[in-house]
């Protein structure tokens, strides 16, 4: 069913080409010169508004538009650029900063530490020549009492051996005798007891 | 059923017949596409170039990439001399192509399909370069006819030939436009009668040829307008920058 309607559409096509093609009178309308005159005349017209309208008014305009925004992302770019070098420069600034008041921490960190020690060390040494001094000073005294020992040994050694010739044989001893005799003895046994 | 594909080029009258001495200037169908063409133009771009914001709406982001594409194909092709005649390039090249366009709309005419069109355009352009390259370089511009490094021999040939293609130039750029488009509206009207005649069953083919066809024809219709205004541009380019 469906392929004689598909041939007979064909085999008809012929007739209704004709009746296509029938109302063809030859030639192309672009060649009949009738209206050429008032295409001619339109076009100037309209295509010669277009071009003023447009060249005075509207694309000067879009110039500027185009030329406007251009500048305006120059000029954004150009502040971002000088934010971006500021903000760098700050940041080099801070830490310039930082480090200066590193320096500065470690300076005075360090100058207190060298004044502890040299307080210190002050302080040590006049506590040692203190300490000198007074061990000079004892080493004197014992020296001093060194010297008067023997002295007093003997006035002791000739009371008591006064004291003992008296108690034993109940006669008074010339003191000046027994004293030659101490100082005798000492001279001969000093240097067993005390040393010097 | 308009069946002769050539009716559709017909131009008639629309209101009263006026006359200016003996010529006739009615307004035809032809100057109401005109008109429609060039009020679209102005109408988008107007409302293009109105406000300007840092992030343009669709309507400015045309306008401007029009106006970026047809500077820069000028710029590309003529040199920074052309500047001035930017202005120019840029409406012939919007007019050319929104006639192409308008013409693709069904039971529509198109403008730059009648050759009294594109000729006056084509010898416009012609005797508007051609007057530019006198002024600018006197009559060194008949030097564009003798091209260098070519032997003397073949120097009367070659200027003959020179001539004759200089010559030709509004013929071949008024035709190549006007054939294109006559060509391809009458092809996509013969195969629109086909789809009538094969009726429901067999003209399924046709209308597919159709469809396909109205794509090629919108390329065409762009394309076209493109080498029109491109022409132009190296015909301004051999005014301005004499390089033989």
């Amino acid at each position: 069913m469906i392929k004689k309607i598909f041939f007979q559409s064909i085999f008809f096509n012929f007739f209704f080409f004709k009746e296509v093609f029938a109302a063809e009178s030859g030639g192309m309308p672009q060649l009949n010169p009738e209206f050429w005159i008032s295409q001619i005349f339109w076009l100037t017209l309209t295509f010669g508004i277009l071009y003023i309208v447009l060249s005075k008014l509207i694309l000067p305009k879009i110039s500027a538009n185009l030329e406007l925004r251009k500048s305006q992302i120059q000029d954004n770019i150009e502040a971002a650029e000088k934010q971006r070098k500021d903000s760098e420069s700050k940041l080099k600034e801070y830490d310039d900063i930082i480090f200066k008041s590193k320096l500065e921490a470690k300076n005075i960190f360090k100058d207190s530490r060298e004044k502890v020690i040299k307080d210190i060390n002050n302080k040590k040494e006049t506590l040692e020549n203190q300490i000198n001094e007074e061990i000079k000073k004892a080493e004197k005294e014992i020296e001093v009492v060194k010297k008067s020992a023997p002295e007093k040994i003997n006035k002791i050694a000739i009371e008591a051996s006064s004291e003992l010739v008296k108690k034993l044989i109940g006669a008074e001893i010339n003191n000046s005798s027994i004293s030659a005799i101490v100082d005798d003895l000492s001279k001969k046994n000093g240097d067993k007891y005390y040393g010097n | 059923m308009a069946a002769n594909p050539m009716t559709q080029f017909e131009v008639y009258r629309i209101g009263p017949e006026i006359k200016i001495g003996t010529f006739d200037i009615s307004f035809t169908n032809a100057s109401l596409f005109m008109a429609i063409s060039s009020l679209a133009i102005l109408i988008i771009f107007n409302l293009g170039s109105k406000k300007n914001s840092i992030l343009p709406n669709k309507i400015q982001l045309l306008a401007e990439l029009s106006y970026s594409f047809v500077s820069k194909m000028i710029s590309d092709t003529a040199g920074s001399k052309a500047k001035p005649y930017f202005s120019f390039i840029f409406s012939l090249f919007m007019f050319v192509l929104f006639c192409n366009m308008f013409g693709m709309i069904p039971y529509t005419f198109t403008v730059t399909s009648h050759i009294i069109v594109t000729f006056v355009l084509a010898s416009f352009i012609f005797i508007g370069v051609t007057v530019i390259g006198f002024i600018k370089h006197g009559f060194g511009y008949l030097k564009l006819f003798v091209p260098s490094g070519v032997p003397v021999i073949l120097l009367p040939l070659i200027v003959v030939i020179e001539i004759i293609s200089y010559l030709s130039r509004p013929i071949s750029l008024s035709v190549r436009l006007f054939a294109n488009m006559m060509a391809g509206h009458t092809m996509m009207k013969v195969f629109g009668g086909f789809v009538i005649s094969l009726g429901i069953v067999g003209g399924w083919l046709p209308l597919s040829f159709s469809v396909a066809l109205t794509g090629l024809e919108i390329l065409v219709a762009f394309l076209q307008a493109y080498v029109f205004a491109i022409l132009t541009c190296i015909y301004l380019n051999d005014a301005l920058n004499l390089h033989h």
